[in-house]
């Protein structure tokens, strides 16, 4: 991918940064506030793409990004996945009852369970996923060879 | 069984699929182990669910987060639900065996793997989910991961065949979400046995009809009834055929047959006694489709598209026995799903298994075979006996309870129909026979080598269980299909079951 002139990479080294804390924002607070996971692993994504849009890259960084982020794509599956079975060891699928969801008490981080956690695998999972299908998209000629 | 385990049947398949990419990455041959382990699991929960139904006969049922039926998901399982995962996933791990060697010639062997796992995870939530969007999701994770199934080869043809199917499904897929939508504003939640309820007291207005019919057309769309069916012989023959199998054996049931009847029995409350018109509707998409899949199979010269047009037909002696609407002809629909998952099934791998061996399947270019190959050429055999109703075959016993079902209603025409069309149904079957497996006069018996023993053990267990399921069609007739469709019958019944009390 070529890059683009010198306004766009200065407004996107001024905005990733800012765009990527947003995204942590929101999947961090997606159990006090609108958002949650989805929107914010949609943000992380967002300021990738922004980046590499801007800058450019080479085939072997597309490549080894590919990689990378399908590989953080499956660990954040199975990090959700794992969460949903770690209920078992409770007795139950998922973890149950108040104590385990609670609604989330306003301005407080550490509050609604497992609402947190959960909400943290699936930005890993939505995030990487995202860039991976941008990266899929944009250099397909890789990607159909393995 | 306790109901904490139904949620297992969406997990498993799930966390393989999400497992595979990453341990592949280090092993190649690790996906072929996962995804075997997995199915292994999954048949074994349903054996095992399968039977402490039996004994115990209670309906389980889960709430996703404890959370009460009008907020959170319900999942249930009861007979209907037991049986259809039987089906799927003693399918699923035969056809996953078959892969592991099958493969060999393809490229990008954990993707495969990744997207098989997600088929079956979305065609067991679909038969757990007690949930109207939970059911619409699961659809389309299940239908999506077949798209690119049936692009897999990435020839001209499989691309065409992927897109076609592709447009065409997701058409069926946004009438159901349409209906799904359409239902929610009348009734404001999503529960299925919620919605059932509030149904009961909704008159047969013209909205009403109108979401039965969106219902309709998109699950025509999903099980290929004739005249919905144009992406099903472009698509089924263009998968690999492990994918193929599980396509036309339980994929186009699970996603067309049971969530239509789930959605018409149990929601609406549909019955021959207070719904005529759409039994009668049934009748006729069943009859149709039993004609023109019979007859479009004949002419055929591709062994795998004779088998995809087959399917058609025979989806269509599922919706005759729906449309009957009485026990005999439920039970016939349901020992169908159950007959015709193994027979079809084990009919597409002995055309993988051809593939693999001869590097073709145009029935026009092999002669022969059954020297070279015995084991295939007799499970074909022997398994297209079973499709076309011969005894003591399971399918004899599904297309004669169908008749029974007729017979009983005072339909005798679509008795004669059915008994005429099974005769149909062995005519293009064998023709495959003299073509491919018997050798032909004017030429020289094809060059082929058995294939190797994990797909020959593959197609040996659905022959098997295809024999079994004949012969001891007794203890599973009272014990799963009767119950089964009893709760079909039960209509509205399902709500009481669902929410207790």
């Amino acid at each position: 991918m070529r890059g683009m002139s010198l306004i766009v990479q200065t407004v996107a080294r001024l905005l990733a940064g800012m765009l990527f804390l947003f995204g942590t924002y929101i999947v961090l607070h997606g159990h006090l506030t609108p958002g949650g996971g989805f929107a914010g692993g949609v943000l992380i994504a967002a300021a990738f793409i922004l980046v590499s849009l801007a800058f450019g890259s080479v085939e072997q960084t597309e490549r080894n990004s590919y990689t990378l982020s399908s590989v953080v794509e499956s660990l954040g599956g199975v990090l959700f996945v794992s969460l949903a079975l770690a209920g078992y060891a409770a007795g139950t699928f998922f973890f149950q009852g108040a104590a385990a969801y609670g609604t989330g008490t306003p301005l407080r981080l550490i509050s609604g369970g497992i609402i947190l956690p959960a909400n943290i695998a699936i930005g890993i999972k939505v995030g990487a996923g995202l860039f991976a299908v941008f990266l899929a998209l944009g250099a397909s000629r890789f990607v159909m060879k393995d | 069984m306790d109901a904490r385990f139904v949620p297992l049947f969406v997990v498993i398949p799930m966390a393989a699929a999400f497992l595979i990419p990453l341990l592949a990455k280090l092993w190649q041959r690790s996906a072929d182990l996962i995804a075997n382990a997995a199915a292994a699991a999954l048949l074994g929960i349903s054996v095992y669910g399968a039977a402490s139904l039996v004994t115990e006969s209670q309906v389980l049922v889960y709430r996703m987060g404890g959370w009460a039926p009008t907020l959170g998901i319900t999942l249930a399982y009861d007979h209907l639900t037991a049986l259809v995962a039987l089906a799927v996933n003693a399918l699923g791990l035969c056809a996953l065996l078959f892969s592991v060697r099958y493969l060999d010639h393809y490229t990008g062997r954990w993707k495969f793997y990744t997207l098989f796992m997600l088929i079956l995870a979305g065609l067991n939530g679909v038969t757990v989910t007690g949930d109207m969007f939970n059911l619409f999701v699961f659809i389309e994770i299940a239908a999506v991961s077949s798209y690119a199934l049936v692009a897999f080869g990435t020839d001209f043809d499989e691309l065409e065949a992927g897109f076609k199917y592709m447009v065409i499904g997701e058409i069926g897929g946004t009438a159901i979400l349409l209906a799904i939508a359409m239902l929610y504003a009348r009734a404001s939640t999503l529960n299925m046995a919620v919605v059932s309820q509030v149904m009961a007291g909704f008159g047969r207005t013209p909205l009403f009809w109108f979401i039965v019919g969106a219902f309709l057309v998109g699950f025509a769309v999903k099980m290929a009834m004739v005249p919905f069916h144009a992406w099903l012989p472009d698509a089924h023959p263009s998968a690999p055929a492990p994918v193929s199998a599980l396509l036309s054996g339980v994929f186009i049931k699970v996603l067309g047959v049971y969530a239509m009847s789930r959605v018409m029995f149990n929601v609406f409350g549909l019955s021959r006694a207070n719904a005529p018109a759409f039994f009668n509707l049934l009748l006729g998409f069943g009859v149709v489709s039993i004609v023109a899949g019979g007859l479009l199979a004949y002419v055929q010269k591709d062994y795998k598209r004779l088998l995809a047009y087959s399917s058609v037909s025979q989806i269509g002696y599922i919706l005759i026995g729906l449309g009957i609407g009485n026990y005999w002809g439920i039970v016939g629909a349901l020992f169908h799903i159950l007959a015709h998952a193994l027979g079809k099934g084990l009919l597409f791998l002995t055309a993988g298994s051809v593939e693999h061996a001869t590097g073709t399947r145009d029935l026009d270019k092999l002669s022969g075979l059954e020297k070279s190959m015995p084991v295939t050429a007799w499970s074909y055999l022997l398994g297209s006996l079973s499709l076309a109703g011969v005894p003591p075959f399971a399918g004899f016993f599904s297309k004669f309870f169908i008749i029974v079902g007729a017979v009983s209603a005072g339909m005798y025409w679509l008795a004669i129909l059915a008994a005429l069309f099974s005769t149909v149904t062995l005519g293009y079957l064998v023709s495959v026979v003299n073509r491919a497996f018997f050798v032909r006069k004017d030429r020289e018996p094809t060059a082929a080598r058995e294939v190797p023993a994990s797909m020959v053990i593959a197609m040996l267990a659905l022959l098997i269980l295809t024999v079994a399921l004949g012969v001891g069609f007794r203890p599973v007739l009272d014990k799963l299909v009767g119950p089964a469709a009893q709760n079909l019958i039960q209509g509205l019944g399902y709500a009481r079951a669902i929410l207790g009390g």
